[in-house]
């Protein structure tokens, strides 16, 4: 038997599979349609303090290789979310994962005070904290955070002061060098690093001449942007030594390792979902039998064992 | 709930007329569970590894067998077009609340274009629920030209009225369907009857069938028709503008919220 378990900074995962924040709701809409035994963990979709009625119609279209979307981050608020989504999940869901609660806000404050109620909330479900700093899809929201490192660090800084739950700050790929943002994590006291975001995107259709999107752009994710995710966490594990939960473009196992083999500690299933509700538990089946047939004993012995 | 991720033998896959397709699943899970105006999410086969699930109303649901009717129009569809008899495909469902199973007064189905396949079987429904001297469903159709009507001999064969418009004139009246559909209304006031009003189609026709509804104080059933992501909730990709029990208006999810709505909570 493999041993599946990780620790990714101070969050104990029983696999090494997660789900990406956004694609997997709040936790319950897949109930019966996954094997959630398989899951490490639960991300949920971003919440902020208030209300958020996200973005203008059409949110989505689907492009060769992957989907762009502008959900806009559409959401409960903090409060009601751990009142009513949690223990509803909590309902819906046998044996259910700890969740990380992914958090976005329009001010600094905002994030301190989202990620001080949801800990104050303390539903021993709520586990962990994953900070939205690079969302291309809302104008005040997690972008502006996510594009300077000394605005970043303030903001990591913030809500590291507002929560001793593990922290992780979910990054954007489209920066010219990863490592300032990076170390600013690392100096504001996050746990670890979420890569990547959606990278920013458009469509436009050709006989309306107009933008696709009701917000005009969005974030592309699904197969096409996996290699980018794989590059990223390639170099953020170079150089520096926060555990890495890895998203983009994992339909299988194969594009999994591949990740770890890059660095990551665990990983997260997004777009893939959308088409095959189950596919995080078959990573998680095809992690274990990867371990297996190469002799790793553990899980852990993936992360960054890239032969150079 | 999810649904069911079912993998769904395909029995029998026709054309319904030059353009759409009627496609026939084993899908006993599926077919036991679902009701008139739910639709299910398809994992297309050829694309299974490249592209999103579709979303499909069901036309017939029941003995272990379920029934689409879908229009040719884009990359999805394209690829669906061409699975063979015997081919399996997987299928989610049955997903969204659909229309309500029983109607007071005379059912009066609306459907634009491909838009009457889930009113089939929400026909057979409210046929199989009525009392006996219950007032049968009118079935008014329209589509650009005779070309768009489709499954009419099923309808009837259902013992369902129908009501034929198109835009230019190769079928039934001239015009758009709300055209013999006014007439019937004109004609239950006088008589002083109520009805309900159900109807699928593009928007237009819907935002004239609620109007309809709302400006009569009849119950009205209205199916939007939404380009969905995940068919399930999680994404919010879906969404349509709804007043709420409390009175505030929300974003709603299609997938999950409806796709049936009532016609007073629509915010148009």
């Amino acid at each position: 038997m493999v041993d599946l378990s990780v620790n990714v900074g101070g969050l104990a995962m029983r696999t090494p599979v997660t789900t990406a924040s956004g694609t997997f709701g709040y936790g319950a809409e897949y109930a019966d349609a996954l094997d959630y035994a398989k899951l490490g963990a639960v991300t949920v979709k971003g919440v902020r303090m208030e209300e958020w009625p996200g973005n203008p119609m059409p949110r989505h279209c689907e492009v060769f290789g992957g989907l762009v979307n502008a959900i806009g981050l559409q959401g409960p608020g903090a409060a009601p979310f751990a009142e009513h989504y949690v223990p509803h999940y909590a309902e819906s869901v046998k044996d259910a994962p700890p969740l990380i609660v992914n958090i976005w806000g329009g001010s600094v404050n905002e994030y301190a005070e989202t990620a001080a109620t949801l800990t104050k909330a303390a539903h021993p479900l709520i586990a962990a904290i994953e900070m939205n700093v690079s969302c291309p899809n809302v104008k005040a929201g997690g972008h502006t955070f996510g594009q300077d490192p000394k605005i970043l660090a303030e903001v990591v800084k913030a809500v590291r002061a507002a929560t001793a739950l593990p922290l992780f700050v979910k990054l954007a790929p489209n920066v010219p060098d990863l490592r300032p943002y990076v170390a600013a994590c690392e100096e504001a006291g996050a746990d670890a690093l979420s890569l990547i975001n959606t990278i920013p995107a458009m469509v436009i259709d050709v006989k309306t001449r107009k933008p696709v999107l009701g917000n005009k752009t969005g974030g592309l994710s699904g197969r096409c942007v996996h290699p980018v995710a794989v590059k990223c966490v390639y170099d953020a594990h170079r150089f520096s030594k926060l555990p890495i939960l890895a998203m983009g473009g994992v339909y299988d196992a194969n594009d999994a390792i591949e990740l770890m083999l890059a660095g990551a500690s665990a990983v997260a299933v997004g777009t893939a979902t959308f088409t095959n509700p189950n596919a995080a538990a078959e990573v998680c089946d095809g992690i274990a039998a990867y371990c297996e047939a190469n002799g790793f004993a553990s899980v852990r012995e993936l992360t960054g064992a890239l032969a150079e | 709930m999810a649904g069911f991720n079912e993998t769904c033998r395909v029995l029998e896959h026709v054309d319904a007329a030059p353009g759409y397709r009627f496609l026939v699943l084993a899908a006993p899970k599926i077919a036991a569970a679902v009701t008139a105006g739910q639709f299910v999410h398809v994992r297309v086969p050829g694309l299974e590894k490249t592209a999103l699930r579709r979303p499909f109303s069901v036309f017939d649901g029941g003995d272990g067998k379920l029934t689409l009717l879908y229009k040719i129009v884009g990359r999805g569809t394209e690829a669906l077009k061409a699975a063979p008899v015997g081919c399996e495909i997987e299928v989610l469902g049955p997903l969204g609340y659909g229309f309500p199973s029983t109607c007071d007064g005379v059912p009066l189905l609306v459907g634009g274009g491909f838009g009457v396949a889930p009113l089939h079987f929400l026909a057979k429904t409210l046929l199989a629920n009525a009392k006996p001297d219950a007032p049968k469903p009118i079935l008014f159709v329209g589509g650009r030209t005779a070309g768009d009507l489709l499954a009419l001999d099923r309808f009837r064969a259902l013992g369902v009225e129908v009501r034929v418009a198109t835009n230019d004139g190769s079928a039934g009246v001239k015009g758009f369907v709300v055209d013999p559909l006014d007439d019937e209304l004109a004609a239950l006031r006088e008589k002083g009857e109520t009805f309900e009003l159900f109807t699928c189609g593009p928007d237009g026709l819907l935002h004239a069938v609620a109007m309809r509804a709302t400006g009569t104080g009849m119950k009205g059933w209205i199916s939007m028709d939404r380009h969905m992501i995940c068919g399930v909730g999680a994404c919010f990709a879906c969404i349509q503008k709804i007043k709420g029990a409390d009175g505030n208006v929300f974003n709603a999810r299609c997938c999950v919220n409806g796709p049936v709505f009532k016609a007073e909570d629509i915010v148009w």
